[in-house]
């Protein structure tokens, strides 16, 4: 583990832990953030039927960096009318809730921020933090359309953490583990080991959960969509309604810690989507590092998976930006409620019968 | 299908002196002119009468005529005396597929044309745009505001022939 | 069906209060600088007065200071999406004023220029509509389609919007050599990008979720209201000037006039309103694919006169512009300037019944109902 790794070549324990804290803001979140809004923007540009940025660096790679030096100097401005010290408290908040989830996440056996045994319930929980931070933005906002925004945010999120907590609390009672490192150890070895695929269960219980797997992992995906405010469930920040929602009245590094904190998000619920169905960090065919005897190149190899596998559920999520329309209000309402709530109440009732077998 | 001539015949029969004249001189189309404060009867009789049936109202416009006394200030500028403002109303039936014109001229100094909006609904901003660019009243309509025009010009109705620009709006030269 | 009763939300016991929200004139969907002062119950609209006149430009005024030739200009700058219509309809007042008679090529140009102008236009209500329900790639689609039309009217007169090409009399200058092959390849293209655009937006199920049984419009309050054109073929009557009060070379070309028929919901509804535009292309395609057929040759400008000074009279003539009907109303006083022109602009009539349309919606449907019923705000401020 890298903390005790850490710890043996420091001796300091706090130090250590400071180390391993900041490793995933800087060594994965902010590139992240930066490739993510190029891919993004590259992504959409090509299903556009256009070229999207060309012209910083070779095809634009450097475009996202140019933009975060125009966003660092841009005037920070405060409207006149908000509540200072909540609208100034707000982005790093919803910052803070995102950030704070990727301490939970694994993304090697290796390197784990902190292995704790609540791993999914924290980052359930943390993330939490993000609604009282949007609704906290769309009212010191002292701005219509940014309290619209918040209000529907919030509804929204809450609603869709039911669903999302059905069907965890379904592997959990499949698995008997709330920890990520666990779980993802469970699903070790080769691909047929994943939970989409029934886990390590054999026999005619294997092939009686694989359909409810796929079902439970359609809805946790379409929640934790709704969850990170993504297109078709943008509502909260429905440009073409409401400008843009709860950060409608922020500019400079504010904004940029909100966009910060949508990528941030748009990673950690692909990550848990990818832990709790798609094996974690395990590679689908085993290690080349123990076939050839070389073990340090495990965790690397761990870590392309965990990554390649998240940016995969990134793209998807675009992919689906730019391709749906938007709900309005009501029938994302509905459709959690009618829909997706039942349906994972059924499902974690028969999933509960199959698991008795 | 009835030609200008046989509808100005019904309504003379029916409305008598509100109906003043048919005018087929001037090309290219004839009109009807009637009088101010009948035109919303007379729209009304329009829509709902079997064989006429003028469902839509396909344009409603106000017109100065110019024809008063011109007079000249000191400055040098124009202004208009007597003669009078007048609406225009193009009548369309969706059904039975014609059309009709009709126009009504009051007072430049006291402009004043009954609405038809109870007829049309649509005829509400035609006749605010008038009202906004001639100063026409029209009697009982629901929302006569200015339209196009800030709602707070005080500088006069700008299509009429004798409008002259204010110097400052709000603090602003006009001509800047 | 999601139109709330208004009544409902004021009887009910629970004490709410009303809130008044200004949509606009900077807003990005009231397509222009519209304003819109909602007047809300929590997200239910109670009421909605429009605020228009940001944009407007005294055309009118301008008018009468100018010389009938020098007024084509400013029709373009009317509705700014249509703006080879807008000529067309003033040309045709003006010719109809002096009974001039044009040569058949200028009228078969003209028409195929008219229906490009109207597959153009109908593009970017089509692709702004998706993006006002927050599907953004129809909105790119639809706008690289628009571009290969706008270069077809490039290599014709040079400009890409305003053209100033279509003159009292006759036109600018003639097709473009290559105008024709160019042509027929758009149209090859095109249909299967049509094709491409109904998968992709118009079945599809959020899209039909989010219009379908939303803004509808009954016929009678259509005609009542006098709006026109595609929003009034939406609601089921099938009335087109092209047909009803025929003009220029219209009547020698074979088409259809497609109408609203409550496919996915109530005849009328916004669904409707977008659907029948997407149907209106392939029946402007069809007739320019007629005329390129058959155009016949002769001389553009041989009917121009050399001096615009029309008779004393008064002329109103309508023409179906991409929104609808688009009359202009020309006083003349026989002199070189006109003594009244009056527009009247189809978006201006369609506005008065928007706050109709969006009583009993909630937010997101005004928004929805604003971009069906297709406006140009610089039409209805002029």
């Amino acid at each position: 583990m890298m903390y005790d790794w850490l710890y043996n070549l420091t001796g300091n324990e706090i130090l250590a832990m400071f180390i391993v804290s900041l490793l995933p803001l800087f060594v994965f979140i902010l590139p992240f953030a930066l490739f993510a809004v190029l891919m993004e923007r590259k992504v959409s540009a090509h299903m556009q039927d256009r070229l999207g940025p060309m012209r910083t660096g070779y095809h634009g790679i450097l475009q996202t960096v140019a933009d975060i030096f125009k966003l660092l100097q841009k005037e920070d401005l405060v409207p006149t009318a908000t509540d200072k010290t909540l609208f100034n408290f707000a982005p790093l908040l919803v910052f803070i809730g995102s950030y704070a989830a990727f301490a939970a996440i694994p993304f090697s056996g290796f390197f784990i921020g902190s292995k704790i045994d609540l791993g999914l319930i924290f980052i359930v929980g943390v993330t939490g933090l993000v609604v009282a931070g949007i609704l906290m933005a769309g009212w010191a906002s002292n701005n219509k359309y940014s309290l619209l925004g918040a209000m529907r945010a919030a509804a929204q999120i809450i609603s869709y953490e039911i669903p999302t907590l059905m069907i965890i609390l379904m592997i959990v009672m499949l698995t008997g583990t709330l920890s990520l490192y666990d779980l993802s150890e469970l699903q070790t070895a080769y691909f047929w080991n994943w939970l989409i695929l029934g886990g390590p269960a054999v026999g005619l219980q294997k092939i009686l959960l694989i359909p409810f797997m796929i079902m439970g992992c359609l809805i946790i995906y379409t929640s934790t969509l709704a969850e990170v405010n993504r297109t078709p469930f943008d509502i909260p920040e429905a440009e073409s309604e409401l400008v843009s929602g709860y950060h409608t009245e922020y500019s400079g590094m504010k904004f940029a810690m909100f966009f910060l904190a949508e990528y941030a998000n748009m990673f950690a619920v692909s990550a848990i989507v990818a832990v709790l169905f798609f094996g974690g960090y395990q590679s689908p065919f085993g290690y080349l590092g123990n076939t050839l005897g070389w073990t340090w190149l495990v965790p690397i190899e761990q870590f392309f998976w965990f990554t390649s596998k998240g940016l995969f559920f990134v793209f998807v999520q675009m992919w689906l930006r730019w391709t749906l329309p938007r709900f309005r209000v009501d029938q994302l309402m509905a459709f959690c409620w009618k829909y997706l709530i039942p349906f994972s109440f059924v499902i974690l009732l028969l999933v509960g019968l199959i698991a008795l077998m | 299908m009835k030609t200008a001539e046989e509808i100005f015949n019904q309504l003379k029969e029916k409305f008598g002196s509100s109906i003043i004249e048919l005018k087929t001189d001037k090309p290219v189309e004839p009109f009807i002119v009637v009088h101010p404060l009948e035109i919303d009867k007379i729209c009304l009789f329009l829509r709902d009468d079997k064989e006429l049936l003028f469902d839509s109202l396909m344009n409603l416009s106000g017109v100065d005529d110019a024809n008063g006394t011109k007079v000249k200030d000191d400055k040098g500028l124009e202004t208009i005396n007597g003669g009078t403002l007048s609406v225009y109303y193009h009548l369309e039936s969706t059904k039975l597929r014609h059309k009709l014109t009709l126009k009504t001229s009051a007072d430049r100094e006291k402009p004043e044309v009954v609405t038809v909006t109870e007829s049309w609904k649509g005829a509400d901003w035609h006749e605010r745009e008038a009202y906004d660019m001639y100063g026409i009243i029209f009697l009982n309509h629901p929302d006569l505001r200015r339209i196009l025009m800030p709602y707070d010009w005080e500088y006069g109705f700008p299509l009429r022939k004798d409008y002259k620009n204010p110097e400052f709006y709000q603090g602003m030269k006009v001509p800047y | 069906m999601t139109q709330y009763s208004i009544q409902n939300t004021k009887d009910s016991k629970l004490k709410t209060e009303e809130m008044v929200l200004n949509m606009g004139p900077q807003h990005p969907s009231t397509h222009g600088v519209l304003r819109l002062e909602l007047q809300i119950d929590g997200e239910i609209i109670i009421d909605v007065v429009p605020h228009i006149g940001y944009l407007h430009r005294c055309f009118e005024k301008h008018c009468e200071a100018m010389t009938y030739p020098q007024i084509i200009p400013y029709t373009d700058r009317m509705d700014y999406l249509a703006s080879m219509y807008n000529e067309f309809g003033y040309a045709l007042a003006m010719e109809r004023l002096m009974k001039i008679e044009v040569p058949e090529r200028v009228e078969y140009i003209r028409v195929i220029m008219g229906e490009l102008q109207r597959i153009a236009s109908h593009l970017v209500a089509l692709g702004t509509y998706g993006a006002d329900i927050g599907a953004f790639t129809p909105f790119l689609f639809c706008f690289r389609d628009r571009e290969r039309i706008l270069h077809l009217f490039e290599i014709t007169c040079g400009a890409r919007l305003l053209y100033n090409y279509i003159w009292i009399g006759g036109l600018s200058h003639d097709l473009h050599p290559d105008f024709i092959r160019l042509t027929k390849e758009f149209i090859k293209d095109f249909r299967p990008n049509v094709k491409e655009l109904n998968e992709l937006l118009s079945y599809n199920r959020i899209f039909i979720e989010r219009t379908a049984n939303v803004g509808i419009l009954p016929i009678e309050t259509a005609i009542n209201y006098g709006v026109t054109g595609p929003n009034l073929r939406a609601s089921g009557l099938k009335w087109d000037l092209r047909r009803d009060d025929p003009y220029s070379a219209y009547h020698k070309f074979d088409y259809e006039i497609p109408v609203g028929s409550g496919e996915k919901g109530k005849t009328g509804d916004c669904w409707d309103r977008y659907y029948v535009r997407v149907l209106e292309m392939e029946e402007s395609l069809k007739i320019i694919e007629q005329a390129i057929d058959t155009i016949p040759d002769g001389d553009v400008s041989s009917a121009i006169p050399k001096r615009v000074k029309p008779p004393e009279g008064q002329i109103y003539t309508r023409v179906e512009n991409p929104r609808g009907e688009l009359g202009y109303f020309i006083i003349s006083d026989g002199s070189l300037n006109p003594a009244r022109v009056k527009v009247r602009a189809p978006s201006f009539v369609t506005m008065q019944v928007f706050p109709e349309l969006c009583k009993g919606f909630m937010v997101a449907d005004v928004v929805a109902i604003l971009g069906s019923v297709d406006i140009v705000l610089g039409e209805i401020d002029r």
